[in-house]
């Protein structure tokens, strides 16, 4: 095990917890904040008196209808009469609370920190795309008419034109992150599909299809930090956060070249630094990378080095980020197949490479012994990486 | 343990209204003179920024994607913190504890001017099912609180009408548009808004953006001679139900002080600080908020009306006048109050200058419906 030597205080994860991810559940926001942290806390062995800080992430604020919604949903995560507070970068917002999180602890400021994020995004009628409809800019781009799967749409298109990639390639992608959310009990929309079913699928706005989406979700998930002595006194296999990285890149999205995320780029070069990773792609056992929509998972696999310009399509096809493959990626289904509720995605892929390192992860476990995992999201105006690695 | 200081800080001017300028372009400008202030090249020696805001003051969903230009933040470590700028300092304070990250900038910003119905926003932030359909604009659950606070903490009219006058006439040295000099007779003549809250206890709108620069002790030493220090923060929320907090004296603001007077080593405010910017978005969160900061020497009364809150007095409180003076610019209101604070510890306050000051306290609250406090000692 390698040591980190950049910081004083390291930060351990003991627990981690999550609800259903489902399309319309009967649950409150702060219930469903509740029920997570619930089970997070339980699996620490803590209960909230022994929580020090409270941190909470939730995408954009409308979901709910509620302005300062984090205010609003202060009592479902616990935070009465407590330190709470509420960080947001878009989709990457998940992940990035797991950030949080760490500079709470590492700080040195907080002990014991409960992380929450929670999305509850069917109650906008008639569909939560109305409301990215508003993330644009008022002038120059709201005027169009645009949401968020229109400008995917541009990317995914230039990816593909700019590496060659086909739609084949692509589409394996949802097969094998649908099949493995069969295996995760919290899943949304674990499936057995066929290359044929995504490429057959209804075209939203070509080249992305129906199968190529992750699905509309609630649900939410909430994990524990302590610091070293704690971690210490609590449990045997504390993981460690080892590293962490965010960037943000500039809003004129239209001036980029989007075949490349190099945002993206720039937080993996620091989560690198941090944990002291020289060769990614040797280094990091398994990852879960932001997919939403299914080319995202390649997109996000070279902007975070564990694959070369234009070679994640050749990996995929190659059965490497299959389960029991060399470098697993999403083994616990990811969006596509677990769903979407945006910030809690994204810290439901911590809360997965906890479970990995531990071993707990039961049927999902990946085959080879791993030590090192990084979880990352993605937001924004395709604008926002953010980076988290932890180890064993 | 390394410690935490403000090398610089630059702020927009504060005005009722600002047609000329965008919100862009009210944070370039600010971001522009912060960094002039700390001598630095944003985009070579930032680490991090650090803004404060929500969506529906800006009207655009996921506000965080339209900050990163104007601050010099491209390609950068940039995140947005649903709160106030107070608690975005404290985000940047642990950070730089972290000892990873050397030098932070933190900006908020008010575009109240652009609203179209800002009562409609108020409204949008409370629970949609019990208390938006009876409540028609927030300052009718403001009087609630005032009744209340003026009960548990035994304020009477006459420590408000003390308390406006003096934070009007604290205003006018920073060329407040809104600063005024009261009598009794101007303020009697106030109207009702909703009993008991007069129209002089509500502090209007403002706009105005604020950008401060955070750093360790290394790099403030190497930019300046004479950096603020951070000595302690806290930040604690009381409870999201606005109504369940209505009855209850603002406990959170009390944990949340004590934690940054642990961390400070003080253990006797009042005699410790030598002076405070605190909560004046209404009149009564001033006298409360000192009682809950231990400021009070334990009478209230005595204390407003022998002067110990005056530039001249004890314990100057809101030596830059306030929100009541200077207008309240939503979330940018704790780095207004910070602002006033370092101006005062820098010795850059003109006529409102105190006599050589060391330690002063920032304290502040979000808007209604909120409960989140926040808290920082700054020293000298």
């Amino acid at each position: 095990m390698k040591m980190n030597i950049n910081f004083k205080n390291r930060v351990a994860c003991v627990g981690a917890g999550m609800t259903l991810f489902r399309r319309r559940l009967q649950e409150t926001p702060d219930e469903l904040m509740w029920l997570a942290a619930k089970t997070a806390l339980d699996e620490a062995g803590l209960t909230i008196r022994d929580i020090d800080c409270i941190v909470f992430g939730t995408a954009p604020d409308n979901f709910d209808g509620i302005h300062m919604q984090s205010e609003a949903l202060a009592d479902g995560g616990g935070a009465i009469n407590k330190p709470y507070t509420r960080v947001f970068v878009g989709g990457g917002t998940g992940v990035f609370s797991a950030i949080a999180g760490w500079w709470h602890v590492a700080s040195g400021l907080c002990k014991r920190v409960l992380v929450i994020a929670e999305e509850k995004m069917s109650h906008v009628q008639p569909h939560p795309q109305y409301l990215f409809h508003h993330i644009f800019d008022p002038v120059t781009e709201k005027p169009l008419g645009v949401n968020l799967i229109w400008i995917f749409a541009l990317e995914m298109h230039r990816y593909m034109y700019k590496y060659n990639i086909s739609k084949e390639d692509i589409a394996k992608v949802s097969v094998k992150n649908k099949r493995n959310a069969l295996d995760h009990p919290a899943a949304q929309l674990g499936a057995e599909i066929t290359v044929e079913d995504v490429l057959n699928s209804e075209v939203l706005v070509w080249p992305v299809q129906k199968l190529d989406i992750s699905p509309v979700s609630d649900g939410a998930v909430a994990i524990v930090y302590t610091d070293e002595e704690g971690a210490k006194q609590l449990t045997d296999e504390p993981i460690w956060i080892e590293g962490v990285g965010w960037s943000l890149d500039t809003m004129y999205w239209t001036n980029r070249d989007l075949a490349f995320p190099t945002y993206l780029y720039y937080a993996g070069k620091m989560a690198y630094k941090m944990a002291g990773i020289h060769n990614p792609r040797k280094e990091i056992d398994f990852a879960e990378v932001y997919d939403p929509f299914d080319y995202k998972e390649l997109h996000h696999m070279e902007g975070l080095q564990l694959a070369r310009k234009g070679e994640a399509p050749i990996l995929t096809r190659e059965g490497v980020t299959e389960r029991d493959g060399d470098l697993p990626i999403n083994p616990s289904g990811g969006l596509l197949g677990v769903g979407n509720p945006i910030a809690a995605a994204g810290l439901m892929k911590v809360a997965e490479v906890f479970w990995q390192l531990r071993g707990e992860a039961g049927r999902r476990q990946v085959k080879k012994d791993v030590v090192t995992g990084l979880a990352q999201a993605w937001g924004d105006l395709m604008q926002v990486g953010t980076v988290i690695i932890m180890r064993r | 343990m390394r410690r935490v200081s403000i090398v610089g800080i630059g702020s927009t001017q504060f005005r009722p209204e600002t047609p000329e300028k965008n919100f862009k372009e009210l944070m370039y400008e600010a971001a522009s003179r912060a960094y002039i202030d700390a001598g630095i090249d944003p985009r070579k020696d930032l680490d991090c920024v650090i803004t404060s805001s929500e969506d529906l003051w800006e009207g655009v969903a996921i506000f965080d994607e339209y900050v990163p230009d104007q601050l010099g933040g491209v390609l950068k470590p940039v995140f947005t913190v649903g709160g106030d700028g107070l608690h975005g300092i404290i985000h940047g304070y642990m950070l730089i504890k972290t000892g990873y990250f050397d030098l932070v900038a933190v900006e908020a910003h008010s575009k109240a001017s652009e609203i179209e119905d800002i009562d409609k926003v108020y409204r949008f932030a409370l629970d949609p099912i019990y208390i938006r359909p009876v409540v028609d604009q927030p300052h009718g659950l403001a009087a609630l609180e005032m009744m209340n606070t003026m009960r548990l903490f035994d304020i009477t009219y006459d420590i408000l009408d003390m308390t406006i006058m003096k934070n009007h006439l604290n205003a006018l040295e920073w060329g407040s548009t809104y600063a005024r000099i009261f009598d009794y007779e101007n303020i009697e003549a106030s109207e009702y808004i909703a009993q008991p809250l007069r129209e002089v206890d509500i502090s209007p709108h403002t706009d105005g953006a604020i950008v401060t620069v955070l750093a360790s002790e290394e790099k403030a030493r190497e930019l300046t001679d004479d950096p603020i220090w951070i000595d302690g923060v806290g930040w604690a929320t009381q409870s999201g139900r606005y109504e369940r907090m209505l009855h209850n004296p603002p406990v959170a603001l009390n944990t949340a002080a004590n934690k940054a007077y642990e961390m400070a080593g003080i253990e006797n405010p009042f005699k410790e600080l030598d002076f405070a910017e605190v909560d004046d978005r209404y009149s009564f969160r001033e006298p409360a908020s000192l009682s809950m900061l231990r400021l009070d020497g334990g009478n209230l009364m005595e204390m407003v009306s022998e002067g110990v809150y005056t530039l001249d007095g004890e314990l100057p409180v809101n030596t830059g006048g306030g929100f009541l003076g200077n207008g309240y610019p939503l979330e940018a209101g704790g780095l207004m109050k910070l602002l006033h604070a370092v101006k005062q510890l820098r010795g850059e306050a003109g006529s409102n200058q105190l006599d050589d000051p060391e330690k002063a306290l920032v304290s502040t609250r979000r808007e209604i419906p909120s409960s989140s406090y926040a808290v920082v000692i700054l020293s000298r």
